[in-house]
């Protein structure tokens, strides 16, 4: 063995000339190695595997033209972008090879956005200067960030966008999920925009829950609020029943009866299943809130809370006192307060006590609470961060209770505790944090919520475009959002449309629901009588819908305020009401008209004007002449979004000509029947010059 | 000493082979109790979702024996092109001879096909494809355009929430997923039928003209979306991923 070893030296190094020769050769051989390894790099046998694919197709010649070998780069200082990705992808700017399966060759699906500009990891993440696969796609110990996975790209859109977009309907969701499921109640979310995220829902009070319901539904509601309302909102804290004893024993020592809540109690719940069901279908109570029928499908709303058990819940004077006057016992609530008189109060909180579940407190049996009790109850309260979501007499709201996630879609990979069997990434994490809290350590306080994956994977992708991006994005990329704004109507009118709640289902001024049509031109739209007549008898104008407006028993003084407040102020400074009579059109005029509505514009594709007609679109305008103004109508004939953005009714672009002859055939349908109404309406027009200001 | 050469170069062998080889983490399958004949689809075929999402209602199949009767215990394996992810990927038919799996599509956008399998007696394998669309941005646009423009008079189906007006309407509108028909109308056709009305290719009145509604770029969309769903699929519609 060591004699072949010292020949094999002496035949390579045994002579300097030998050995000089030996010497350059493993130098040249070690200087190949360089242009070698870039020879057969990744991106070149990508490349040419891509010519290879291009070679016979038809547009051969094109795609060849366009192709550029070598490593390609986009950069974007301002960004930050190194991206090299198009080295590799490189059909990402064919259209033509929409058809192509076979990564890395796919042309980019259509984004409203250009490579050039935007570059590639600013939505799929990565490390954009990697030249190999593994690189640039995988988590490296240089590089953290892997390629956002496709279920969450939405994210990358909300880094510079801050409001809804109609393309991103996961982000979307997210965002609004974040506010409206209270997570933003314990975790602070401070928007790119210097603004901070503010929740959406309205947790009751505790302070007097004493009134409304007893300590046994409480313990049962804190052991599992799902099972006494499968939609609740309200997550499972997964208490011991000990907790959940003191806690409940804490929550109503500590009540105390809210003042002028009961009074006056005279009326019984009367039991009429029929009369009581007929006023909450009249009542529209289903507009607002859910009820399961027999057949397991929740029916109605999600505005207030499922009423499916309620009669297992609330006591029966809290119950009356609350549909007598809803606003007595919580000032903010959105439900409306509807003027029941006694006989209703008692039908209807009959019929609702009825609905009640007789397994749902059977097996909860209190002892009476000790002082002990109700003091460790009230460390759990504390504990629990309770005040975050509602008021509770003394117990502060607790400053960061939970960590913050302004920018938790950058957090370091290295700062969380994963668990086993799941993936190391950022994204998992916040999933599976947000499915299952409690599984990441014992103690933890972030209680069990009910989310499809649906719902986890929309609240991951707007959790991850809260980032160090969106944070520090040059101030032109940033697309605002436009905030709800605080508007409040002044005055007496101001005082009853609160009291009513209009702004639970109605918008004005960028304020208030979408349920119901936006008001902030109301008063350019209707005629004065028919408002007054629409509130003391509300119809439904759309046929086919379920949710309409309720009648609140107003008086007539109530009535004339709300009206003489919405004649005046909620006017269109582009509609003057007096440029168009209700009346007094040609019969030329309307004749053309008809023929434009039923030929040209076949309006009754969507709209019911005759009998014959069924469209189930538009609102019903077999009266329409007694309800709009004809100054509206031609408006909205030239341009219905003007009037009110986002209506579905297309704009026609239509010659001043044909919009006026439809006015004049619009305004002469006055309902047939109603001539007493047509009357006043046209008796009305002269005062409503004190409309206008 | 060629005995500890040996020795050593088997170690080294085997642990090379130990760590190249890939991991395989999932579970054994579970062994069947009775074995079918057929497999058909009970429900979730042709769903639409964004691409690398959650299909919106899970897939189920049915096992059957050569009678056509359900087969309970018969294993089903559920299998597609990369990056498609089944929850379950298989299992065991239940009672009723279904098993249900909860679909993630792949992160590219056109169709995915599914293919759930099971073996009969004979261990032969006996297969059902599905196909499912995912929908890029654009698409998702033009769905979101969909709902709220053309949805009421294009499609049929009524729910609680949002009555058709199909049936109202004198000359009946094509659905999206006509493809027989929307097919064979150009994109360029089809432009000028949103933009300017029907009466553009002399079709009826009843559908408005949205030109002045819509932006080009919204159009654009709706019939990227109008392709992307239309059955049997329009060759725009994209690539078809399979199992390959």
């Amino acid at each position: 063995m060591k004699e072949k070893l010292t020949s094999l030296w002496q035949k390579l190094f045994g002579d300097s000339v030998r050995a000089f020769g030996v010497v350059s050769l493993i130098f040249l051989a070690s200087l190949a190695i360089a242009p070698a390894k870039n020879f057969f790099s990744e991106w070149r046998h990508y490349q040419h595997g891509y010519l290879r694919m291009v070679r016979n197709r038809s547009d051969a010649n094109t795609l060849q033209r366009h192709f550029q070998g070598g490593i390609q780069q986009i950069w974007l200082p301002e960004l930050g972008v190194v991206d090299r990705c198009t080295s590799c992808h490189v059909g990402l700017k064919e259209p033509s090879l929409e058809d192509v399966s076979t990564q890395p060759f796919r042309t980019h699906p259509v984004i409203p956005h250009k490579l050039d500009q935007f570059g590639c990891t600013v939505c799929h993440r990565g490390q954009g200067a990697a030249t190999t696969l593994s690189e640039a796609h995988n988590s490296t110990l240089a590089w953290e960030q892997p390629i956002l996975p496709a279920k969450y790209i939405e994210s990358s859109c909300g880094e510079c966008h801050r409001g809804p977009l109609p393309g991103t309907p996961q982000l979307n969701q997210g965002r609004s999920l974040l506010s409206r499921e209270g997570c933003v109640h314990c975790h602070t979310v401070k928007l790119p925009d210097g603004t901070t995220m503010k929740a959406d829902d309205d947790p009751p009070s505790l302070s007097h829950i004493a009134d409304k319901t007893t300590r046994e539904w409480v313990f049962a509601w804190l052991k599992d609020p799902q099972a006494y309302a499968s939609t609740s909102t309200m997550p499972n804290f997964k208490l011991s029943d000990d907790d959940a004893r003191d806690m409940s024993a804490f929550l109503i020592a500590n009540s105390t009866p809210q003042a002028g809540d009961t009074a006056a109690l005279s009326a019984k719940a009367t039991s009429d299943p029929a009369a009581g069901a007929s006023l909450y279908g009249e009542s529209f109570c289903a507009s607002c809130h859910a009820v399961q029928n027999a057949a397991g499908n929740m029916v109605g709303g999600d505005v207030g809370p499922e009423l499916t058990r309620v009669g297992s819940k609330v006591k029966p004077e809290w119950l009356q006192a609350w549909l007598r006057n809803p606003r007595a016992y919580d000032a903010g609530t959105a439900m409306p307060h509807y003027r029941l008189n006694d006989g209703q109060v008692a039908t209807l909180s009959g019929f609702l006590l009825a609905k009640a579940d007789s397994d749902f407190l059977a097996n909860v049996h209190l002892a009476v609470a000790t002082p002990e009790q109700i003091t460790h109850g009230k460390r759990l309260v504390s504990d629990y961060g309770c005040a975050s979501c509602h008021e509770i007499a003394g117990i502060k709201k607790p400053e960061n209770f939970a960590p913050e996630l302004s920018r938790i879609g950058s957090k370091p990979v290295t700062q969380l505790v994963f668990l086993p069997g799941m993936q190391h990434t950022l994204p998992d994490y916040i999933a599976t944090k947000i499915k299952q809290p409690r599984a990441f350590g014992s103690g933890l306080k972030m209680p069990q919520y009910t989310f499809t994956p649906a719902q986890i994977d929309s609240l991951t992708t707007a959790l991850l475009s809260l980032n160090d991006r969106s944070n520090t994005l040059p101030p032109s990329l940033a697309v605002a959002a436009t905030h709800e704004s605080d508007y409040q109507p002044a005055g007496k009118a101001g005082k009853l449309m609160t009291d009513l709640a209009c702004f639970s289902c109605h918008r004005i001024n960028g304020h208030g629901g979408d349920m119901a049509p936006d008001l902030t031109w109301e008063g350019s739209s209707v005629q004065r009588q028919w408002l007054v007549e629409f509130f003391k008898n509300p119809g439904t104008l759309r046929p086919s819908l379920i949710r309409r407006m309720p009648r609140f028993n107003l008086t007539d003084g109530e009535v004339n305020e709300l009206t003489d407040y919405i004649m005046t102020v909620y006017q269109n400074p582009a509609i003057d009401r007096e440029s168009m009579p209700l009346s007094g059109y040609s019969q030329g005029e309307v004749e053309l008209g008809r023929q434009l509505y039923y030929g040209k514009y076949s309006c009754q594709g969507c709209h019911i004007l005759d009998k014959a007609d069924k469209g189930y679109i538009g609102p019903t305008l077999t009266h329409v002449g007694s309800r709009l103004t004809a100054a509206w109508i031609y408006q909205w004939m030239k341009n219905p979004q003007f009037l009110r953005p986002g209506t579905i009714e297309p704009n026609r672009a239509m010659s001043d000509e044909d919009a006026r002859a439809l006015t004049a055939f619009l305004i002469s349908q006055k309902g047939g029947g109603k001539s007493s109404a047509t009357k006043a309406a046209r008796n009305d027009a002269p005062t409503q010059e004190v409309a206008k200001k | 000493m060629t005995r500890r050469y040996q020795a050593v170069f088997t170690l080294v062998v085997a642990l090379l082979a130990t760590s190249c080889s890939r991991k395989t983490d999932s579970a054994p399958l579970p062994k069947p109790t009775a074995f079918g004949a057929a497999i058909v689809e009970s429900s979730g075929g042709k769903q639409i979702a964004q691409a690398g999402s959650l299909l919106p209602q899970p897939v189920v199949v049915q096992v059957n024996d050569e009678q056509g009767t359900a087969v309970a215990g018969a294993l089903v394996e559920f299998s597609a092109a990369h990056g498609v992810a089944f929850d379950p990927p298989n299992g065991l038919t239940d009672s009723s001879g279904q098993i249900t799996t909860n679909v993630s599509l792949g992160g590219m956008v056109g169709r995915y096909e599914i293919v759930a399998s099971t073996a009969d007696k004979s261990h032969k394998k006996v297969e059902l494809k599905l196909e499912e669309i995912a929908l890029g941005y654009q698409q998702t646009l033009g769905r979101h355009l969909n709902d709220l423009y053309c949805e009421r008079c294009h499609n049929p189906e009524s729910t609680v929430e949002r009555v058709s007006n199909f049936d109202n309407l004198e000359v009946k509108p094509h659905p999206f997923t006509e493809g027989d028909t929307l097919n064979k109308i150009s994109d360029a056709d089809l432009t000028a039928i949103i933009s300017h009305g029907g009466p553009a290719l002399n079709k009826s009145a009843l559908m408005p003209a949205w030109g002045n509604t819509l932006s080009k770029s919204d159009i654009q969309a709706l019939i990227s979306y109008i392709r992307a769903v239309s059955d049997p699929p329009s060759r725009s519609a994209g690539p078809v991923y399979a199992k390959n």
